[in-house]
């Protein structure tokens, strides 16, 4: 049978997630900054026709983005994963199967739907996701994966705004094949799109009509792959369950350079705590924890990195362990002098939390160690992450005293998650 | 596409076009009944699920969303400043038309109001209620927009 896929994609994401809720951004430039203020990572339309770039340093960007009178947030991950799971919810009633690929993207399996027009089945979806959650959506559909991320590519150039575009005939796959450049294609990239371009090869039609051995010698089997992909043979199926997790990693940049082994000491355990809580969630525990760490480059240094990995005596998902040892592999690392930039935690070697093994002199009274976890869970649960914490991550007056917190001094409220950040109407 | 009802037995899971109202979910009362050894207790049977106020007032968690009234034109209507008020976003599936009586939160040129949408001699109004303040006239001119309609109203009652 002839499969067909759907590439749903949230235009501008995290942008419309803040003009849901905030009116005044109708209309407007508006740009959402990465974890820390650093980057650009998502504009709207009139921010985009200003010719702010993608990933563009907030820096940098500084005097456009005042000149322009630019609205300006640091990135609400709260808010945009609240967001994401209503939109994923209600994709799940046009598809009995969704593979949710990112936070803002998902391919839907549309090959045993039930009627004829598939556009207006497409149609239909983005009004319904548009309703709902206020989130628009653009709309993909072909016989690939990979030719249905061209055709999502393909609304965004679309003229009348439909926001859905269909490649189901010869025709209209030869036409998309030609008109995208080969380093737009999905698992290409920019590299291989210059290595092609000595070859004659400088648009998606090129890519597909090249023979198997030539595309096999110059991308491997992966591009083999793609250019029969968009030759609309099938090969890439439906990824349901995301494979278990191999590793857990936590790391942030610094709020600012820090010098003070006490400061990074105090981060650090924040990590830790941080894979510890999702260790428990997904019920497994950890037999190997890396820490390093990272400096900013110096005049004439390079850039000191360092880490370090312990082997834990028992797998593990208690705080106080990984914050105990995540704090003994950092230890060494430290050189005075240095200005840091980052570190960050990781864990591996995951085995089932039932499953840990018990050694036979084991000096920590692991039922102990649980019963805490599970109140400590709990309480975080219920009134916000970090209301208890190890003391390693730093007590004293949390809020100000943070130098290695994450800045996000532009951040909208968390409309959806907590209850006294709620949107207010006038009335 | 071919007619996939031909060939019944090469479909794992074929689907069609859902109904409008295909989120409404049906709920099925949860009866705990447990074989156990000896005399079974007679209440067994009657024992359900506790009551689930977020199931009784969100009908589709996916499309609701809360926010809190600020202000007071329309306490008549029993929407007290500070109430917390849930609003579902699927209720706007209809024209202006079958909007009218309900009260909606409406975007006004780039600013959230809530108001009791009516119509009178073919116009639209976002109609307060009290008396101090007086129905804006919906036109084509200005920037409006239904954002949701108000379904609940939650008011703390102080002691």
């Amino acid at each position: 049978m002839k499969k067909l896929y759907a590439l749903v994609d949230c235009n501008n994401f995290y942008v419309s997630c803040e003009r849901m809720f905030d009116p005044s951004l109708h209309n407007k430039p508006v740009v959402v900054l990465s974890n820390n203020d650093g980057c650009i990572i998502s504009r709207s339309e009139e921010a985009k026709a200003l010719g702010i770039p993608m990933g563009e340093s907030a820096y940098k960007a500084r005097q456009v983005l005042e000149q322009n009178n630019v609205r300006v947030f640091s990135s609400n991950y709260t808010l945009y994963g609240d967001m994401s799971r209503r939109v994923m919810n209600v994709l799940s009633h046009f598809s009995p199967d969704v593979e949710i690929y990112s936070v803002d993207e998902a391919f839907l399996n549309l090959t045993t739907l039930l009627t004829n027009d598939i556009k207006q089945h497409a149609i239909k979806l983005r009004s319904t996701v548009q309703q709902r959650t206020g989130i628009p959506v653009s709309v993909g559909i072909a016989p690939t994966k990979t030719l249905a991320k061209l055709a999502n590519r393909l609304t965004k150039k679309q003229k009348d705004k439909q926001g859905v575009v269909l490649l189901q005939e010869q025709e209209a796959i030869r036409h998309a094949l030609k008109i995208t450049a080969v380093g737009d294609v999905w698992g290409i990239g920019h590299r291989n799109a210059r290595k092609l371009a000595a070859f004659g090869i400088s648009t998606a039609w090129d890519l597909s009509q090249a023979t198997d051995s030539f595309v096999k010698k110059h991308l491997t089997v992966v591009g083999l792959r793609t250019a029969k992909e968009l030759r609309g043979e099938a090969c890439l199926d439906m990824e349901m369950a995301p494979p278990a997790k191999r590793s857990i990693c936590t790391s942030r940049s610094f709020g600012k350079a820090l010098t003070s082994m006490d400061l990074i000491k105090e981060a650090t355990a924040s990590y830790a705590s941080s894979c510890a809580a999702k260790l428990r969630r997904q019920r497994t525990c950890a037999g190997l924890l890396t820490v390093y760490l990272q400096s900013y480059p110096d005049k004439d240094e390079q850039v000191y990195y360092n880490s370090k990995t312990v082997m834990l005596p028992v797998a593990t998902n208690s705080t106080l362990e990984l914050v105990h040892y995540a704090n003994l592999a950092l230890q060494p690392l430290y050189r005075q002098g240095y200005h840091y930039k980052k570190s960050g935690v990781i864990v591996s070697e995951l085995c089932a939390q039932d499953h840990a093994q018990m050694p036979l002199l084991d000096t920590i009274d692991r039922e102990k160690h649980q019963r805490i976890m599970e109140v400590i869970d709990k309480v975080n649960a219920r009134w916000g992450r970090g209301t208890l914490i190890s003391a390693e991550q730093g007590v004293y007056a949390p809020e100000e005293n943070h130098p290695w917190k994450m800045r996000s001094e532009m951040r909208s409220p968390r409309y959806t998650t907590h209850i006294n950040e709620i949107m207010v109407v006038k009335s | 596409m071919e007619n996939f009802t031909k060939h019944p037995f090469l479909l794992s899971s074929p689907f069609e076009l859902l109904p409008d109202n295909y989120l409404e979910a049906v709920e099925l009362p949860l009866v705990h009944s447990r074989v156990a050894a000896g005399f079974p207790s007679p209440a067994d049977d009657y024992t359900v699920e506790v009551i689930n106020l977020q199931n009784f007032l969100i009908k589709d968690p996916d499309s609701s969303y809360l926010v809190k009234v600020m202000g007071n034109s329309m306490v008549d209507a029993r929407l007290h400043d500070g109430d917390i008020l849930i609003v579902d976003r699927s209720l706007l599936n209809r024209s202006i038309k079958t909007l009218t009586g309900n009260v909606i939160i409406g975007k006004v040129n780039g600013e959230f109001t809530v108001k009791r949408l009516i119509c009178k001699d073919q116009k639209y109004y976002l109609q307060p209620a009290n008396e101090a303040f007086s129905a804006l006239e919906i036109t084509e001119d200005m920037d409006f927009q239904a954002w949701g309609v108000v379904t609940w109203a939650i008011h703390k009652i102080k002691h």
